[in-house]
Parts: structure tokens; C-alpha cells; sequence
């Protein structure tokens, strides 16, 4: 019964802000005559096989990246490899608005590789046209999932057994074929397993593509977003938000299926007897050109954002002369100044408060609904076993899935919520659960009983016990929860970008306003303000790592 | 070594460090038609990777592995035929028993029949007919040992080699397969590399054994010769021969220890003052026989199957048919062949 109440918060929200208002999208789409109609049907359709082939798509490159990259990590020994590796680690948890802006910084039209070119070539228009292409999709979602790959094949590469190979090759395999039907076919499960991961966030993708495709791009997420904000058409909507979600859970339930077969294959082994270096030229000639791919991958993009938002390189929007071009920080003054002097359009740092303020909400929530679910998981009971999957069910559901919910579900009394600006924070509470119960649960149950028993043998009180054993292990994880919490509610854009009314814009969303504007000082603001998210989460993420349990696991 | 003996494998020389410390100083030895040598040493002397050198599997600092008067330098490991045995087996997990036997015969391009019929002879040769679709996952440790052997075995590889193959099985299971194992060798007339830590195999198993010792071979011969006659105090002191005490020469047969005096028979020629060690076997002694007599107080008793292991005040343990009290003095007479004398360096 006591483990009941301490599930009791977590369910009651779970079903106040999600079951309810998934229940109302349902209501809303079967209730309408549209819901079935067949030019709904046929836009949904179309949206699934745009959303299907753009993950699919994504999924092959990123493969094509992240397997020989994940042979480089976990097979030789390089120069700058954890540098390189902490590195491709990043973008996994940055906000996708920060993404987009960096792709923009490199490559869009007022982006670094353009105004070089056309510079030195004396262009009158930017040559190079990646941004709204599906290219531009497709790249970001490369930089974004290749991690994956890495982390999930180069698990299994570096927990395989050398000496299957040595076994392969001295029964007369070549080194080629030993490859082929030994360290191959052991990796198949993981590389399964990565790929269906991968296509899961690329097929729920919705930052990257709504910002760097633009609306033509219409995956299922991008069609939810216009159909609910911008033609007010709840019902297709609806629909469509229905076959994200069943698509969604199916995939889920491939990957863990695959997850679980992982496993058993995999012996565990020292990483070290498999490291080497490159020798021969044909080994110097894949590692050098992998980590030079992997550089400019992952360091181009995010090393593009800051330097252009304090770089004046264009006239902004009104001056005709000349200007000068070099170093400023106009980008960041601008933040605080209101140019309009309407009462409804705030200066742009407000967002920044915005977002703290809402962030702070979230690990609040967060804590405080996490802590009794996460401890009652550490020890799990039947009950516990059976109610945990429940929870990670906000992680299937997208983003903006959860944002169309909210609004339907919230706009008229009792609970006429819309108005207010407490349904974002709500909302980032709902993603970020998931995350802090999982940063959560290992660290507490890592609490060994012996420990608690040896310090009582030894004469602690059950005070001094919980001083010595628990508090040092609860705090270290409580803090990684709350930031991981923080950073996930500071970057999250999926509901924001539907709840998020203009008087109290969240920084992704000021981001996303600034962008889609024209004008140098708009984008140089897009610049600096994305700039400033990036390094709020970097920090965030660098703080969970060194926070994380050593032997905890990753995903 | 006459002069009869055809030498197939022969290593030359071998050096190899291991981060930046040498491993292997020198290495040389050579292996006979039809011959099993088994490689002894303790756990970090290299064996493994000696073993890694000869397959193929790594490269030495310097050094030369010939067949049959070959340099095979420049033979990658899948073309030397060699067969190699690892120490937890290596079978392939995703291939069932057949599979895993046939995987070296399908790389030797053999047809179906052709690797049906070999699969089933190789399994015959190990007691697991029947076996041939189940998992590998799924057998016992015994079991998969016979796997990796028949796996080996198939391609009739012309060298054969075994690293550490029975050291995670137990005690009776160890020795079943030890002997299925020579009688498979024998049979099959491959010569054959064993490598071992455990000397009770290595002599089990051997026509000659060699001891590895800080990277380089310190003696090779019969086991019952090595056995008889240990070069070092380090090799006794391996081969857990006895009790190994220092002394000084005292004169012509005499070597003045912390036990007293003791009347040896040396074969080497000894200065007065020199430092010796000596080997004193535990034998099965009784109370009062032999030339050198021994004193001490009984500090342990401990119950062996035929007869009792008895240590003494001055550290020194023997084998008695009785047992003694704890705490009594007794006196022992050692004879002149339990006690040798060996070089003291290590």
C-alpha cells in the first residue's frame, strides 16, 4: 500500500496531463466528420510517407557515419579520441533551435560558408542553397543521432570477444571475410537495435525539421504544428497526431524487442586488449580521415553559432551604407532592448527569464513527482514493475503530439488553462519525468543494504547512517536529475512552440521568431540567443557527466 | 636432442615488449614431427602471447618463426593452417556446434559432402556425435572444450596449439579430458604446442616440457628429467619440488645452511664461500634414516591422503608416515639423493 501512494503523484499527473488530454485529441478527431474524410486521410498519408522516408533516409547516413566511427572508437587509439568522443556526445541533448541555428550559422544564406564564397568570388547571392532543402534535414539529423550509433555499436565492438576473430582467422578466414561472417553478424543485433533508435527520433524529429526544412518539409510533426496553429483544423490534426502515435509504438516495441536480444550475445571484456594503433597506411588513412569527418561534423556547426552571433559581417536591415565588418556584441546589447516599445512584444532577454523561470518549474515537478517513483523502482515490487513502462510512455508520445493535447484539452473550464502560463512549465514536466526518474533510480538503487547494515554494525544511528551512506550518493544524483530536468525544459521546443503564447516567449521559441524574420539584426539576435542556450546546455550536460554514477548505464 | 628428429616448427630468437617492457628476451625452441611440448610458466610470462606470435596473431619486436625451414614472416595467420585452442574456447556464438566445426573447412572452399563428413569425423573424435545443431551457448564448459578441439582439429591444421584449454574447468573433469586429449594427439600424430601454468598437465601431457621464466626458456627436457633435475632454484621452486634453503659452501660436499651443515653431492665444481641454494625434496621420510640429520620442533600437522606433511620450527616441511604432536622435537635423517644443490641466481 505505501508503495501505491508513492506512485500516486507521478499517476494522477500522468493522467491529469497526458492520458486526459491524449483522451481529448481522440475526442476531438472521432467527434468530427473531417476525422475521416478523405482529404484528411490523404494528407495524413502523405505526411507518413514524407516522415518514413526522411527517417529512413536519415537512418542510412547516419549509419554510413556513425558504423565506421564506431570501429574507429572502439578499435584504435588516437590522439584527441576522448575530446572527439565527449564531442559527438553533445548534440544529442542540445536543443534542436540551437541545431538549427548552427546549421544556419554554417550554411545558410547569411551563414559562414556563403558570405566566404561569395565573398572571394564576388557573388551577388549566397551559392550555396542547402537550408529548406531535405539535405539540410538530413545533415542535422546525422550530427544529431550519429552518437547513437557510436555508443550503441561501439558497446557491442568493444565488449566482443577479440579472439573470435583471432579463432575465425587462424581456420583460414581472411581478415576481410572474418569480419564478414564473425564480428558482423555478432554486431547485427546492435546495429539493429541502433538503427530502429535512430529512425525513432528521426521519424519524431520536429525542431530540425520544421526550422532548417521549412514548411514544405512536412514530416507528421511539422503537419500537426500547421493544421493546429496554423489552419486551426483540430480534427486532421488529430488524426494525424493518432498515426504518429501508433507508428511511434510500434517502433518502441521493435527496438526493445531488439534490446533484449542485445544482450545475450555480448561478452564482457576489457576494452583494452582490442585497442590499437593504426600502423599501416591503409589503417592511418581510414583513422585520420574519419577524425577529420567527425571534426568538422561536430565541431563546424557548434563552433559557427557563437562565432557568428558577435561577428557583424552584412548591413542589417535599413542601413544602406556600408557598414563596417568585424567584432561586435550589438547581438547581445540588442537583447535587451525593446525596438518596438509595444506592450506585447518584449525585449528579447525577457524570454531568457522566461525560460528560467519555467525551467526552474520543471525541476521542481520533476523532483518532487521523480523521488517517491524512483525510490519505490530502486527495490521494485510486482506493482513497481508493472506501472514503470506506464511512465516512459510520455517519451513515445512527441512533443507536439503533448502541446495539441494540452490545447485541446485545456481550453475551456473546468480547466481553462490555455491562458496561462503555467501549462509550458507542465507540459516540460511531462518530457522531462521520464529523464529524471531514470538519473534517479540507478543512484538509489545503488545503495547497497550492506552498506547501511555495516555502518549500524559499526554503531552510526539510523541518522548518522543516512548522513554517512545515502546522502552523499542521493545528492550527487538528485542534483543530475534536476539538471537534467533544467536543461531538457530550457531546449524543449515540440509543445513550447504550440503553448507558448508571444507575450511570454521561451527562448527556443524567441529563437525561432528571430530566425524566421529578416534582417541581419534579427539573425545576429537568432545567433546570440542560441549561443547562450548552447552554452547553458553544454554546462548542463558536462554537469550530468560528471555526476553520473561510474558503471551507470547510457539511453 | 639426436640428430634424428625432424624439426617442423622453429622459433628463433624471439623478442616482444609489452608497454615498453621486454616480455619475451630471446625465445627459441623447436617442435618435432609428431611431437607435443608443453609450455610452462606462470600467469604474465608470455605464453599467451608466444603463442600469439607463432599463430601469426602478432608481430614480434625480432625474431623468426620457420616451418619447416620457412620463414612465415610474411604468411598472415589464416594461411599458416595452424590450429589454435583458447582458453575459454572463442566459439562463435552465432553458429550452432556443426558450424562452428565446419567454419575452417568452408574457408578451405571444401564442398558440402566433403565438410558434412569431416564435421561428423571431428565430432566422433571427441565423444560428441548427436551434438551437432545445438547451441554453443548451451553446453556445459567440458563440452565446449570438445567443440573448440573438434573445431581445431577439422581442417587438419599441421601445427597444433593449446592456450591454458583446460583452465576453467574442475579438478575431474581436467583430468578426463587431459587424457581424451593425448590420445587425440597421439592418434592424430599433429605436433602440438601445449601452454599451461599448471604442471601437474604439462607433465601429464608431454614428450618434453620447456619453463618460461622473465622472457626467456630457462630448461627444457622430459618431464621426468626436469622433474629429477631442476636447473634453478626458480624452476624447483615452480615445480613446487621441495624445500629450497640458501647456503654457503663450507668446504668439499659441505654447504653451511641455517639448519646446520649439510653433507651434499655435487655434480658442479664449488669455491669455499660461495652461495649456493639447496633443494631439500619432502620425500616420504622416516624418522632416523640417512646421512644428514636434521632437528626441529613441529609447528604443523596437516592430514595428506597416505601420509602426513609435517613443517617445522625452521620452515623446512616434510612428508611422514606418522604423525608427530604439534610442539614435539623430532630428528630427521635425510639422505645424501634429497638433498641438491642448485645455482642460486634466480
Amino acid at each position: 500500500m505505501r508503495r501505491f501512494f508513492s506512485w500516486l503523484p507521478a499517476l494522477l499527473f500522468l493522467g491529469l496531463f497526458f492520458f486526459y488530454p491524449l483522451a481529448k485529441i481522440l475526442a476531438v478527431g472521432v467527434g468530427s466528420s473531417l476525422f475521416i474524410a478523405p482529404e484528411s486521410l490523404q494528407i495524413g498519408f502523405r505526411a507518413l510517407r514524407f516522415t518514413l522516408y526522411q527517417a529512413a533516409l536519415s537512418m542510412l547516413l547516419t549509419l554510413l557515419v556513425g558504423l565506421p566511427a564506431a570501429y574507429l572508437f572502439a578499435r584504435y587509439g588516437f590522439r584527441g579520441k576522448s575530446l572527439l568522443r565527449a564531442l559527438t556526445a553533445v548534440p544529442f541533448m542540445l536543443p534542436t533551435v540551437v541545431v538549427a541555428a548552427g546549421f544556419n550559422a554554417l550554411l545558410g544564406p547569411r551563414g559562414w560558408v556563403n558570405l566566404a564564397l561569395m565573398n572571394f568570388f564576388e557573388l551577388q547571392s549566397p551559392p550555396v542553397t542547402i537550408l529548406h532543402t531535405l539535405g539540410a534535414i538530413l545533415l542535422a539529423h546525422v550530427f544529431y543521432n550519429t552518437t547513437i550509433v557510436i555508443r550503441v555499436v561501439g558497446n557491442a565492438l568493444v565488449h566482443l570477444d577479440p579472439r573470435l576473430e583471432h579463432a575465425a582467422r587462424l581456420l583460414g578466414a581472411t581478415p576481410a571475410r572474418a569480419f564478414r561472417e564473425v564480428t558482423l553478424p555478432l554486431l547485427r543485433p546492435s546495429i539493429l537495435a541502433a538503427s530502429l533508435l535512430v529512425f525513432l527520433f528521426d521519424f519524431t524529429s520536429f525542431g530540425v525539421v520544421l526550422l532548417l526544412g521549412g514548411p514544405t518539409f512536412a514530416t507528421l510533426e511539422v503537419e500537426i504544428y500547421i493544421q493546429a496553429l496554423h489552419m486551426l483544423n483540430m480534427p486532421v490534426a488529430a488524426l494525424l497526431s493518432l498515426i504518429q502515435l501508433l507508428c511511434t509504438l510500434a517502433f518502441s516495441v521493435l527496438y526493445s524487442r531488439s534490446v533484449t536480444r542485445t544482450v545475450v550475445q555480448v561478452a564482457q571484456r576489457p576494452a583494452e586488449t582490442v585497442v590499437r594503433q593504426a600502423k599501416r597506411w591503409r589503417e592511418r588513412l581510414f583513422v585520420g580521415s574519419m577524425v577529420a569527418l567527425l571534426f568538422a561534423l561536430f565541431i563546424l556547426p557548434m563552433a559557427a553559432l557563437p562565432l557568428r552571433s558577435v561577428s557583424r559581417l552584412e548591413a542589417a536591415r535599413g542601413e544602406r551604407a556600408i557598414v563596417q565588418t568585424g567584432l561586435t556584441g550589438d547581438y547581445y546589447r540588442e537583447l535587451f532592448v525593446n525596438r518596438r516599445g509595444s506592450r506585447f512584444y518584449v525585449p528579447p532577454i525577457r524570454a531568457a527569464y522566461n525560460s528560467l523561470e519555467y525551467a526552474a518549474i520543471t525541476v521542481v515537478l520533476s523532483l518532487l513527482l521523480g523521488f517517491p517513483v524512483a525510490s519505490a523502482l530502486a527495490r521494485p515490487k510486482r506493482l513497481d514493475r508493472l506501472l514503470d513502462p506506464l511512465l516512459m510512455l510520455p517519451l513515445g508520445a512527441s512533443a507536439v503530439t503533448l502541446g495539441l493535447g494540452f490545447i485541446v484539452a485545456f481550453n475551456r473550464p473546468p480547466l481553462a488553462l490555455l491562458g496561462s502560463p503555467w501549462l509550458v512549465p507542465l507540459a516540460h514536466t511531462m518530457v522531462a519525468l521520464p529523464f529524471a526518474i531514470r538519473s534517479l533510480q540507478p543512484a538509489l538503487a545503488a545503495i547497497p543494504e550492506r552498506y547501511r547494515q555495516a555502518a549500524a554494525m559499526l554503531g552510526a544511528s539510523p541518522l548518522r547512517t543516512w548522513f554517512a551512506v545515502d546522502w552523499p550518493i542521493v545528492s550527487r544524483a538528485t542534483l543530475a536529475a534536476a539538471t537534467f530536468a533544467f536543461t531538457v525544459s530550457l531546449g524543449e521546443f515540440g509543445a513550447t512552440s504550440l503553448l507558448a503564447r508571444p507575450e511570454y516567449p521561451t527562448i527556443p521559441t524567441a529563437i525561432y521568431r528571430f530566425l524566421s524574420q529578416p534582417g541581419g539584426l534579427n539573425y545576429g539576435q537568432a545567433m546570440a540567443m542560441a549561443t547562450l542556450l548552447m552554452f547553458l546546455t553544454t554546462a548542463g550536460i558536462f554537469l550530468i557527466e560528471k555526476l553520473r554514477l561510474p558503471g551507470a548505464g547510457e539511453f | 636432442m639426436s640428430g634424428e628428429r625432424h624439426k617442423m616448427l622453429e622459433v628463433d630468437g624471439i623478442y616482444k615488449t609489452y608497454e615498453g617492457a621486454p616480455l619475451l628476451r630471446g625465445v627459441s625452441f623447436d617442435v618435432a614431427a609428431g611431437e607435443t611440448v608443453c609450455l610452462l610458466g606462470p600467469s604474465g610470462s608470455g605464453k599467451s602471447t608466444l603463442l600469439r606470435i607463432i599463430a601469426g596473431l602478432e608481430g614480434s619486436g625480432s625474431g623468426q618463426v620457420r616451418w619447416d625451414g620457412a620463414d612465415l614472416a610474411s604468411v598472415p595467420a589464416h594461411r599458416r593452417n595452424f590450429g589454435l585452442v583458447f582458453q575459454d574456447y572463442a566459439l562463435f556464438p552465432h553458429l550452432d556446434v556443426a558450424e562452428n566445426v565446419a567454419f575452417g573447412l568452408k574457408m578451405q572452399g571444401l564442398g558440402r559432402a566433403e565438410i558434412d563428413r569431416r564435421v561428423a569425423e571431428a565430432l566422433a573424435q571427441v565423444n560428441l556425435k548427436g551434438f551437432e545443431r545445438r547451441r554453443v551457448t548451451d553446453l556445459s564448459g567440458g563440452e565446449q572444450q570438445r567443440v573448440a578441439l573438434a573445431r581445431a582439429l577439422a581442417p587438419r591444421p599441421r601445427l597444433l596449439m593449446f592456450d591454458e584449454p583446460l583452465g576453467a574447468l574442475d579438478r575431474t573433469l581436467r583430468e578426463r579430458l587431459l587424457d581424451e586429449l593425448r590420445s587425440i594427439l597421439h592418434a592424430s600424430g599433429v605436433p602440438a604446442i601445449y601452454v599451461t601454468h599448471d604442471q601437474e598437465e604439462a607433465f601429464a601431457l608431454a614428450d618434453r616440457v620447456m619453463l618460461l621464466h622473465e622472457g626467456r626458456i630457462v630448461q627444457s627436457g622430459a618431464p621426468a628429467e626436469v622433474y629429477a633435475r631442476p636447473v634453478s632454484a626458480w624452476v624447483a621452486r615452480f615445480l613446487g619440488l621441495g624445500n629450497i634453503i640458501e647456503g654457503k659452501v663450507a668446504g668439499a660436499g659441505r654447504v653451511e645452511t641455517k639448519v646446520g651443515v649439510l653433507k651434499v653431492a655435487c655434480a658442479h665444481e664449488h669455491a669455499r664461500g660461495e652461495s649456493v641454494a639447496l633443494l631439500i625434496r619432502p620425500g616420504r621420510r622416516n624418522v632416523g634414516d640417512g646421512e644428514n640429520s636434521l632437528e626441529g620442533r613441529v609447528t604443523d600437522v596437516v592430514f595428506r591422503q597416505n601420509d602426513f606433511r609435517v613443517t617445522l620450527d625452521n620452515d623446512l616441511y616434510f612428508y611422514l608416515p606418522d604423525a608427530p604432536k604439534v610442539g614435539e622435537r623430532i630428528v630427521l635423517q635425510i639422505p645424501l639423493t634429497a638433498v641438491q644443490c642448485l645455482s642460486a641466481k634466480e
